[in-house]
């Protein structure tokens, strides 16, 4: 019996600054986890993973990573996506330092 | 790779030190135009990111959970001023203000931008450094005795034969593709402060019946996931048959070494499957070939690199000023009873500056830190400075009647924390904060356990005991030979923490035993503090450390204090 599909987002690091980002469900790549586009249905996260495949001078290392729907949009469903959202905990750096009000932080 | 240029002994800062040969600047530098024309074709789509990526690493350059991140080689640990200045600049212009020291002597930038990567790496060729060979498949930075050529127990100072391992492996053409990471340690002192037993070659000095110096090999060691601590392969192998026989065991392995799995690829597994004595009669015979061909040249080149390894001019001074201010000075007594070693002068002492303030992040150190650590080495430490893998700084040559001076500059930007050698002088890798292999974080345990100790007033009172931290398991904050080794791994999508007990990677080396069911992240500081408390109740006498309690009473009395709790609690 196949494994029912998890709603997924497709995340990669830019190619230039390496920061996290979430592809949208307008082609762009956004550094906001709320901002993804969601995808629930397994055909059309492979081919928006393609897509994301085919970005090569934008993203490096596309994948898909489990999400669920929250108040203000996609949230991570595994605590090393909802690390990536943000930055590390020890300093005030990356995307928690940079853009605290978008976060929530 | 080995040259004929000799190398150069430098004495601007009144000390010697290694120095690069023309060959080995322009080697360094042509792989920095190469790995800038590298980018370039990877910014403007001539290089796919599979094309890509082996190069970068091959350059030191990984891409991290949040970032990229560059790992820069420091030989043996040893740097001069001029090159921790660099850092600092490096730090502050293309980074974050601060540097991570490794456990394998490198530093980490957490921080670094791509396309600045390869302005970064000109920075560092400016100071005769570079990242080649900090990753991939090949001979890593080779590791020694943070103490080397200080150490008052030191038969001789390694360092000259960390240096001609090094030109040895460099960019050499046979060994740029092992099965798996080759890494070496090497000490000169019997007391063993460079885990040499859990490297894949370990190399430690010792002298023969006829007083001649030699080393010790040790071949198959390393932790990961499946830890092992080396085999003994030589008791005593001549010091001019070092490259020879290490090229021996580099040639066995590259040939029975497991290209099939990456899990069964290193070293240690070759080692287990073939058998010690099996492994050791292919080394010893590939020996026997290869020894003819070294004519000499290696030997020759040996002796200038020990030239560039002499001695500093240490001062004939009184020490009365140290002995009078320790008698006066708690603060400083403390810092003294916990951050010197024993030098070989006795006019002497090795200062270990502790990068591990209580709650900060161990091996971490801002621009401003660094600047300092190198103006004291300039000014009280004959122009020495050296990276721990314990992740600390280290100042070899500090003569004691400027200890007090070298404290209280310390003491201004947080570096004289006196616990050295305690509880919270904690290895820990960077773990989720940063890595994309990590299974759980590192960091935040390693500093609330710092801070936990600090608030109870424990740490001293406990003494000795080693805290080593690793986020999955590599293992690179080495938690297997930790004396409380805590490995934190993903259990159904939650941090989870696991203890190992008794692990130890001195001269009686082991690998740690696992105490049970691991902790969730909010159970695993009270879980370390149970069983610290554990050994202030059994053990014998206050100078009995934790590990001789250990191996005296093994795991009973501390696997009752981490799981027995609750039952206690239900029977009262």
């Amino acid at each position: 019996m196949s494994r029912r599909f998890t709603p997924k987002v497709v995340t990669a690091n830019r190619l230039r600054e390496g920061d996290v980002v979430y592809l949208t469900a307008d082609d762009q790549w956004s550094l906001f986890h709320h901002e993804a586009e969601l995808i629930d249905d397994e055909a059309h996260a492979q081919i928006r993973l393609l897509f994301a495949s085919s970005q090569k001078l934008a993203v490096v290392g596309p994948y898909l990573a489990d999400a669920k729907q929250g108040q203000n949009g996609p949230e991570p469903v595994h605590f090393r996506e909802a690390f990536r959202t943000r930055g590390p905990s020890n300093y005030d750096h990356g995307k928690q330092a940079d853009f605290p009000a978008d976060l929530g932080v | 790779m080995i040259t004929a240029n000799k190398p150069i002994s430098l004495q601007i800062w009144g000390f010697e030190m290694y120095s690069y040969s023309d060959f080995d600047d322009s080697f360094v530098r042509a792989r920095v135009a190469q790995f800038t024309q590298q980018v370039e074709r990877r910014l403007d789509g001539s290089l796919t990111e599979e094309e890509f990526r082996p190069l970068r690493l091959m350059n030191g350059l990984y891409l991290q959970l949040h970032a990229y991140m560059l790992r820069v080689a420091i030989p043996y640990g040893t740097i001069s001023p001029h090159q921790m200045r660099q850092l600092a600049y490096i730090a502050d212009t293309y980074d974050k203000g601060y540097g991570h020291f490794t456990t394998r002597q490198n530093i980490q930038f957490n921080w670094p931008k791509l396309p600045d990567v390869p302005a970064i790496l000109s920075a560092l060729a400016d100071v005769e450094m570079h990242a080649i060979q900090t990753s991939g498949n090949c001979v890593r930075n080779v590791t020694a005795d943070h103490f080397a050529g200080a150490a008052a127990d030191e038969i001789e100072d390694p360092r000259p034969y960390a240096e001609l391992l090094r030109q040895w492996s460099t960019d050499h053409p046979e060994f740029q593709f092992l099965p798996r990471k080759f890494k070496i340690a090497i000490t000169g002192s019997p007391n063993d402060r460079a885990v040499t037993r859990a490297h894949d070659i370990g190399l430690r000095m010792v002298k023969n019946a006829a007083g001649e110096s030699g080393f010790e090999v040790m071949v198959g060691g390393g932790l990961g996931r499946t830890p092992m601590i080396a085999h003994t392969v030589r008791d005593f192998l001549p010091v001019a048959d070092l490259l020879p026989y290490v090229e021996a065991v580099l040639s066995v392995y590259n040939t029975l070494g497991r290209r099939d799995n990456k899990y069964k690829a290193r070293i240690k597994i070759t080692v287990h499957e073939t058998g010690k004595e099996e492994i050791s009669r292919m080394i010893e015979e590939r020996f026997a070939e290869l020894r003819p061909l070294f004519g000499g040249h290696d030997q020759e080149l040996l002796e200038d690199i020990r030239a560039a390894f002499a001695p500093p001019a240490f001062r004939n001074a009184p020490v009365d000023a140290y002995d009078a201010f320790y008698k006066a000075d708690p603060v400083f007594r403390s810092w003294a009873d916990t951050n010197l070693a024993a030098h070989r002068n006795d006019q002497y002492a090795i200062v270990t500056i502790s990068v591990k303030a209580h709650g900060q992040t161990p091996g971490d150190a801002s621009s401003d830190q660094m600047r300092l650590m190198a103006d004291l080495a300039e000014r009280y430490g004959h122009g020495d400075l050296r990276i721990s893998h314990e992740q600390n700084v280290i100042l070899p040559h500090v003569h004691k009647s400027d200890l007090p001076a070298v404290h209280a500059a310390l003491a201004q930007v947080g570096l004289a924390t006196a616990n050295v050698g305690l509880i919270s002088d904690i290895i820990a890798c960077p773990g989720m904060d940063y890595c994309a292999l990590a299974t759980a974080r590192s960091i935040p345990i390693a500093t609330q356990i710092a801070e936990r100790f600090k608030a109870l007033d424990l740490e001293h009172e406990v003494g000795p005991l080693k805290i080593k931290i690793s986020g999955c398991i590599n293992a690179c904050g080495h938690h297997h030979v930790g004396h409380i080794g805590i490995l934190g791994l993903d259990r159904a999508g939650v941090e989870n923490y696991q203890i190992t007990l008794g692990g130890d990677g001195s001269e009686t080396a082991a690998i740690g035993d696992k105490t049970g069911p691991g902790f969730a992240y909010d159970e695993i500081v009270p879980a370390v503090e149970r069983i610290v408390r554990a050994y202030l109740t059994v053990r014998a006498a206050p100078q009995e450390s934790f590990l001789e309690t250990f191996r005296r009473l093994g795991m009973d009395p501390f696997k009752a204090a981490l799981y027995d709790t609750e039952s206690a609690q239900d029977a009262a």
